[in-house]
């Protein structure tokens, strides 16, 4: 369990465009283990994506690579498959047909066909789509396709699971809920899984490290947070946690004050109350390496995240 | 096509879907007004347009004529039909004698050659017209998959195809007779190389809307699902058929009604050319006949034509309404 499973070494990328080749990562190095939870966490435009296809296959990087169990990443497969930020369900399938092309891909010879079949609704019945399985994706709500999403990557059985801000496009309700279905499902499977994410309350509730990266271009790994809360975990119990009030500061310490949008730190007259925040913040994330919070302050901490 | 054509026949329609008769009478009414109106005045317009038109062949005709030529037409057909039934009748009496006579003797029955009627002509252009429009369309819809799917693939074809585009079909039309007649030679054809002329031509002419459409389509399908498609390493036939296929149906079909509009003239005008069997062969030699019925004749021509070509591509639409995957798209 403790091998490394997932291993990105040195990665560059360069993007040629019209006005000469744009480097958009610099040196990306990250090993990730059998079954951990990994979340990506940066600025808009920093790169995330970019990682995530390179893991993928769907690009190339310029230099440096990308090992999986030993093995040289240069092409898409399903074995590292990919739920889309925007579903990507072929519109003219239905859910079912959907996941079916996918199983049938990779268990063609493998599986017979009620197997199949079986093995198709029981990964409906993960994600809570069986009601509507016939259904196709104009027929069924946002929240639907994405679980059928995860539904097709579930079927893949991938030695890795990536995820392109599964649940960006979703309303605040329908994302709990999707994440607490992953929290389950991840429970049963213990998958291999990176996701990206923007939602700094998303990140700590489902990962074992969030990855938080710089801003661009060359773009590249800035810190790395354990998360070390026991498994399962709620949503309500945590929301009063002091361990988990002070990881959610650490990573918006980073977000909002290690790496500023240029744009934010342009704006020259900043309230004393945000500087005082960023102070307080700063304090929890020095006291992090060491481990003792006093609650009381990061909950303040918290608080004004919130209010700013 | 024309809109309020398209809407003449919706109200019929939704009078017999509708729960309640009285109200959507009323909406049918409404609905129907309009064109209506458009068609009287057009009538009325031509009327007194064609009553002030006097050609070497007498006055223009107007609506009244024309439906005289119409039943005129019909007549015609019908005694032509009777004509030979009679002919076949003949035959047979005198074979049964001859076989009563002696059983042995050969009997056979030859074909009736009459003159091909009006409604004879129109089977013959709409038999060519669909022949020449189903093998442009088993070419370019093959072609403009590959050539959507393969970028230096199109870089290569596309001056040939922006060449050729734009060709009158009466400039292919030497070209394909000669050929034609060079290369089509076999004792006993299948088919008459009049046929295959007015085919290959109606081809050639219509190739193009259905492969540079297909080929756009194509071309266009979404990066995500082409990404799916090589997350799950789709075979090329798997994703051809899979991806490829559904998300340029509707590409496809504009370029296949485009296509089979473009089929439809061409023809006419091949028919008139080259003297092939058809409408185009009516036209001109009712044309070449200059009776003072001529006119009234090709009028009727001419309003057939139109309407053969509408329905046409009503029956594509209904095509590509049954094939569309999606259904809530608005088709018309
Ligand atoms: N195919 C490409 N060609 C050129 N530049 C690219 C390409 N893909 C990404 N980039 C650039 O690389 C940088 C990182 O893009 P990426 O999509 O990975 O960002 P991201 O972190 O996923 O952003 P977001 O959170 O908004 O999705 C951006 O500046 C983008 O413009
Ligand atoms: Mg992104």
């Amino acid at each position: 369990m403790t091998t490394t499973h997932l291993e990105l070494t040195g990665v560059d990328i360069e993007f040629p465009t019209p006005k000469g080749s744009f480097k958009a990562l610099d040196n990306v190095n990250l090993k990730i283990k059998k079954g951990e939870y990994i979340s990506l966490i940066g600025h808009s435009g920093c790169g995330k994506s970019t990682v995530l296809n390179i893991v993928a296959g769907l690009y190339q990087a310029t230099k440096g690579g990308v090992l999986l169990d030993g093995k040289e990443v240069n092409e898409p497969g399903p074995e590292r498959a990919v739920v889309f930020q925007n579903h990507s369900l072929l519109p003219w399938l239905t859910a079912y047909e959907n996941v079916e092309l996918a199983v049938k891909q990779v268990f063609k010879g493998k599986k017979s066909k009620a197997e199949m079949k079986e093995w198709i609704e029981h990964n409906l019945e993960l994600v809570h789509m069986t009601h509507a399985m016939h259904k196709r994706p104009d027929e069924i709500s946002g929240g639907m396709k994405q679980r059928v999403g995860i539904a097709r990557a579930l079927a893949m059985e991938p030695k890795v699971l990536l995820m392109d801000e599964p649940f960006g496009a979703l309303d605040a309700l329908t994302r709990a809920h999707l994440q607490d279905s992953l929290m389950e499902i991840q429970n049963e499977l213990n998958n291999t899984v990176i996701m990206i994410t923007h939602d700094v309350d998303e990140a700590v509730l489902l990962s074992d490290r969030i990855v938080m990266m710089t801003n661009g271009p060359e773009a590249t790994v800035g810190e790395i947070l354990e998360i070390d809360l026991p498994r399962p975990r709620n949503r309500i119990e945590l929301a009063d946690d002091p361990q988990y009030n002070h990881y959610r500061a650490a990573v918006l310490s980073f977000l909002y004050e290690k790496q500023r949008k240029p744009e934010e730190s342009d704006a020259a007259a900043k309230p004393a109350k945000k500087e005082k925040l960023a102070r307080n913040l700063q304090n929890d994330t020095t006291e992090e390496t060491t481990g003792a919070v006093s609650t009381a302050e990061t909950t303040t901490g918290n608080d004004k995240v919130k209010a700013a | 096509m024309s809109q309020s054509s398209t809407n003449l026949f919706s109200p019929v329609l939704a009078i017999f879907q509708s729960e309640n008769p009285g109200a959507s009478l009323l909406g049918f009414f409404k609905q129907l007004i309009m064109p209506v109106i458009g068609i009287l005045v057009f009538l009325l317009i031509w009327d007194i347009g064609a009553k002030n038109i006097h050609t070497s062949l007498g006055t223009f005709p107007g609506p009244v004529q024309v439906y005289e030529q119409t039943l005129g037409l019909i007549d015609e057909h019908q005694a032509e039909r009777q004509k030979e039934q009679a002919f076949y009748e003949r035959q047979e009496q005198r074979n049964a004698k001859k076989l009563a006579k002696n059983p042995d003797a050969k009997v056979k029955i030859r074909p009736y050659t009459g003159k091909p009627t009006f409604f004879d002509q129109i089977g013959t252009s709409l038999i060519t017209v669909l022949s020449g429009f189903v093998l442009a369309s088993l070419i370019a819809i093959p072609a403009g998959i590959m050539i959507g799917l393969n970028q230096p693939l199109y870089s290569a074809l596309n001056p040939l195809i922006q060449l050729f585009k734009p060709v009158s079909p009466l400039a292919w039309l030497p070209l394909v007779t000669m050929v034609v007649s060079a290369l089509y030679v076999s004792k006993d054809p299948m088919f008459a190389k009049s046929f295959v002329t007015s085919l290959v031509t109606v081809s050639l002419c219509c190739l193009w809307p259905t492969l540079l459409n297909t080929a756009v389509g194509v071309s266009g399908i979404s990066k995500d699902l082409q990404n799916v498609s090589q997350v799950l390493r789709l075979s090329f036939m798997t994703h051809v058929v899979k991806i490829v296929l559904p998300s340029s149906i509707p590409m496809m079909f504009t370029g296949l009604r485009l296509s089979l509009g473009i089929a439809w003239m061409v023809l006419i005008a091949a028919e008139m050319l080259a003297q092939n069997p058809g409408l185009g062969k009516f036209v001109w030699d009712e044309f070449q006949n200059g009776s003072s019925n001529s006119l009234g004749r090709i009028m009727v021509a001419v309003l057939v034509i139109g309407l053969i070509g509408f329905m046409l591509d009503r029956v594509m639409l209904q095509i590509q309404k049954k094939v569309s995957w999606d259904k809530t798209a608005v088709l018309r």
